[in-house]
């Protein structure tokens, strides 16, 4: 009887029914789902953070919020865009895609998948839960900085045990992704036959396991200062306030690229496919990404020009950072030489990695002008680099996942998405977004401080016009979460292929749309 | 509607490169007084438009390739994806253009660490959330914060208009001032939370950091006031922390100089009259408004969960000897005010907090008696 039950489940190879299946799966492709639906939950819970401080930046004076309340939506914006929506949604692409991309059945290591996921939304929970404490959240910066994070109140411990669990959960969903990655390729797929995007997850994997770790022990050495009387960055107390940037930014620098390397891999996949051309320069790919991945590590100083190091330290770190440029420029000729006489379309995807890489490109540039260290004793800490950060992380790293989204959502649900929506979405963003960052150059340039809740007249109308921008890209998005909804309840069916050739661009299309539950049953021959 | 009208024009007129509109509506960082910020305004033109240049080229083959090559065009997709030269050709030129950059910035760098030769030195530590300036060769020492009518204005219920205020934001009660012509070296340090000092005029910052000393310098020819404000994110009113440096010919200097000795000479004096208490009152609530009401609140209600109230607390309405060690030496968030304020300033604020908003307790406290006290 019991063998016979046992047989009965291999034949059915199907998601378990109800909330238990999400709750226990295993499952590559649940997992991935319910990393990316709590990624589009997080955004949206960070951009109603960010509506809030343009709102209140709309005109000078204090209108909307206290000054306290507005430092605390700074730091949980921020610490809420980058842990609870694009690293999780990364994670999410990551799981779906990577062992479909190499042809195996699932991750690694499923049950750990579990638990990396699972961790996300208790410490998301615990981090805004802060903002209903005594004395409220956070309200230091997503930096964090000592000593001024010692001033905390209530909120302390729950803000650096919520940034420990998602270290937790960053770090066990990298070392999934690096033994899917080095155990379970199909046969014939060498490294250097892996699709772009999974080599970029690779070596952010690596970043991952070796920063996180960092922050963990600069939060902790915090915790020990605040609570058991540790002098770590107290100068009273014999310790050094700069120690916390150094280890900060040792983290902080490679975390930025943690959130773009996996852009550069979904740009380095859609482009091909809609230039129906490959990738042009493949090999420099993957050695561009893995220099810039080495490179990220040895320039985190550059956060820290105006600190008072010695001219040795700042001239190092200069010539370090402008070399970064040299890595990121040969991917974006690359991209470029992809495009070159191709047979592109611009269906919703492909106009978001255009968009990418235009934008990206000219938040390269201001990063370019900020490696320079005099000129960045002007920039920093200005809106120049609101504005910077924000061009290769907003137009950046989240129209990449956008555009994945829309690449990836035919396959994942089996219908197309609407096509007319998607352009509208994409239009309407990059509209806005271009409004919302680009006058925030000028006000840097002129002298606006960051974080700064309330400005002098002089700045009042860029900050008006940003403003706008803000509010009619926030509601944009909306039209995005309309679209997925749309497109999972049902839509035009999409074929295996999906895009016009696209089996040629990857194994994904090889599967039906949505793929079986278990990816990959039987291994594909790479030749 | 009137200042929707302004936007517009100002976008007009910035968009034709009318200079005179420029000063309301900078669209580029600032040129600057000194040689410093005009080397470091060269540098950043020079990158600007190395960025343009690059950018025009790069966009400009992108969009001919997304004009030309497209599928609805006929366009029918070539097969190379390698090409060794051009890959080595578009790595070794920007390396080239890094170096045409590197070359002067490093000039520039070495320039503006350079803080020895100094005519005067001037130090600066960062409280939450003033500066206090000290002049090392003129022994002259004072605290420097917000102007009252921006401080009225940025509260939020105010209702006074910011555009009402001159320099909105940007204006302190005692600004620091310099001789022109001097090479003046800034010592840097914070007494409680990281600060940053930033004129932009003059082209550089330079965090304030407690338990460091960070140095920086300034030479500016030009009499006028320059203004800028603390860049590094430090606690509620960090927006609220503006720096003015006044540059005078010397002979003007040195009578500003002569005033202020005066003034610390007649603070001194103070220290040791004695007050009526409705003099108390009065000087208590001047002190009062620029040094407590940012956080107690002008009500002194304070705000609920961060900042305890004065009216009806325990503490203005406790012994006397506790509240003032209180306000001499600080407790958590809040910082001592023994240095930032003078004896008289102390007895008089605490006088107040102890007879105002209610809170009638009646006693007083002379100057003589913080001095005692220390």
């Amino acid at each position: 009887m019991a063998a016979d039950t046992h047989a009965d489940d291999h034949g059915h190879h199907g998601p378990e029914k109800g909330l238990m299946r999400w709750i226990f799966t295993t499952n590559h492709k649940d997992i991935g789902t319910l990393y990316l639906l709590f990624a589009l939950i997080m955004f949206f819970v960070g951009g109603a953070m960010a509506m809030v401080i343009r709102a209140e930046l709309f005109e000078p004076g204090i209108q909307f919020v206290d000054p306290g309340f507005f430092n605390q939506m700074t730091t949980l914006h921020a610490l809420i865009m980058v842990f609870g929506a694009v690293m999780p949604a990364f994670a999410g692409l990551a799981n779906w895609m990577i062992p479909i991309m190499i042809g195996a059945p699932d991750m690694a290591l499923p049950r750990l998948n579990n638990w990396s996921f699972w961790l996300l939304p208790f410490a998301a929970c615990m981090l805004a839960s802060t903002l209903f404490m005594e004395g409220g959240a956070p309200a230091a910066g997503w930096t964090l900085y000592a000593p001024l994070v010692l001033q905390g109140g209530n909120h302390f411990p729950f803000v650096i045990f919520s940034v420990h669990l998602l270290g937790v959960s960053s770090i066990m969903a990298a070392i999934n992704i690096i033994v899917t990655i080095f155990n379970m390729r199909a046969p014939g797929m060498t490294f250097m036959k892996m699709p772009l995007f999974v080599w970029t997850w690779l070596i952010t994997a690596f970043l991952l396991i070796a920063v996180m770790p960092v922050f963990a022990g600069a939060v902790t050495m915090l915790l020990t200062d605040k609570f058991f009387d540790t002098s770590f960055f107290s100068a009273a107390g014999g310790g050094d306030p700069v120690l916390y940037q150094h280890i900060f930014w040792f983290f902080g620098h490679p975390e930025v690229y943690i959130m773009i390397l996996p852009s550069f891999g979904v740009i380095s996949t859609i482009i091909p496919t809609f230039a129906r051309k490959p990738l042009f320069g493949y090999s420099s790919m993957v050695y561009a990404t893995a220099s810039i991945a080495l490179l990220s590590f040895i320039v985190w100083a550059h956060h820290m020009f105006t600190v008072g190091m010695p001219l040795a330290g700042e001239l190092y770190f200069m010539y370090a950072t402008m070399l970064i440029a040299v890595p990121t420029g040969v991917k974006v000729f690359n991209w470029l030489a992809t495009m070159w006489k191709g047979a592109m379309t611009f269906e919703t995807p492909m106009l978001f990695a255009v968009g990418f890489v235009v934008m990206f490109t000219l938040g390269g540039f201001t990063g370019l002008m900020m490696a320079v260290a005099p000129a960045d004793m002007q920039y920093h800490d200005t809106y120049f680099i609101v504005a910077h950060f924000h061009y290769v992380l907003v137009p950046g790293a989240v129209y990449a996942l956008l555009a994945a989204a829309y690449y990836w959502l035919p396959k994942w649900t089996g219908h197309m998405y609407d096509e007319k929506l998607g352009q509208l979405h994409f239009w309407l963003s990059t509209i806005s977004v271009n409004v919302l960052f680009f006058p925030q150059h000028f006000v840097g340039l002129a002298g606006m401080p960051r974080r700064i809740p309330d400005y002098a007249l002089q700045f009042a109308e860029f900050n008006m016009i940003s403003s706008v921008g803000a509010f009619v890209f926030g509601a944009s998005q909306l039209l995005f979460a309309y679209v997925v909804y749309k497109c999972i309840k049902g839509g035009e069916p999409a074929t295996d292929e999906v895009w016009e050739d696209a089996k040629e661009h990857g194994l994904e299309w090889t599967l039906s749309s949505p793929p079986p539950y278990h990816s990959f049953t039987t291994a594909p021959e790479i030749k | 509607m009137n200042k929707a009208k302004r936007l517009l024009a100002g976008i007009a007129i910035s968009a034709l490169g009318v200079e005179a509109a420029q000063a309301e509506y900078k669209l580029n960082l600032v040129q600057g007084v000194t040689e410093s910020s005009h080397a470091v305004y060269g540098l950043h033109q020079y990158m600007l438009w190395v960025c343009v240049v690059i950018g025009v080229l790069v966009f400009g083959v992108m969009f001919y390739s997304i004009l030309h090559h497209r599928k609805s065009k006929g366009a029918v997709a070539a097969h190379f994806h390698e090409n060794t030269t051009v890959e080595i050709i578009w790595t070794v030129i920007p390396f080239l253009i890094l170096i045409s950059i590197a070359i002067p910035a490093t000039n520039v760098m070495l320039d503006m660490a350079d803080t020895t030769d100094s005519d005067m030195t001037i130090k600066v530590t960062g409280y939450q959330w003033k500066w206090r300036y000290e002049y090392l060769d003129d022994k002259i020492d004072f605290f420097s914060s917000l102007d009252a009518k921006s401080n009225a204005a940025r509260q939020k219920d105010s209702t006074v208009d910011p555009a009402s205020v001159a320099h909105y934001l940007l204006n302190v009660d005692n600004p620091v001032v310099i001789p022109a012509g001097k090479k003046v070296r800034f010592l840097f340090t914070a007494a409680d939370v990281i600060h940053s000092w930033w004129v932009p005029d003059f082209g550089w910052k330079k965090d304030a950091i407690p338990g460091f000393i960070t140095d920086g310098w300034v030479k500016v020819d030009k009499p006028g006031v320059y203004r800028g404000q603390c860049t590094e994110l430090c606690g509620r009113d960090h927006g609220f922390m503006p720096i003015v440096v006044e540059v005078k010919e010397e002979a003007d200097y040195r009578k500003w100089v002569n005033e202020r000795k005066q003034q610390s000479s007649q603070t001194q004096q103070d220290a040791n009259k004695t007050f009526t208490k409705a003099e108390l009152m009065a000087k208590g609530e001047e002190v009062y408004k620029s040094s407590c009401a940012g956080c107690h609140q002008p009500s002194g209600e304070g705000v609920k969960g961060s900042f305890p109230a004065i009216k009806n607390s325990p503490v203005a309405k406790g012994p006397i000897a506790a509240h003032t060690k209180l306000v001499l030496e600080g407790k958590g968030m809040m910082p001592g005010f023994r240095d930032m304020l003078s004896p008289a300033e102390i007895a008089a604020v605490v006088t107040y907090q102890r007879n105002a908003f209610g809170n009638n307790v009646g006693d007083q406290l002379q100057p003589k008696d913080i001095a005692a006290s220390r």
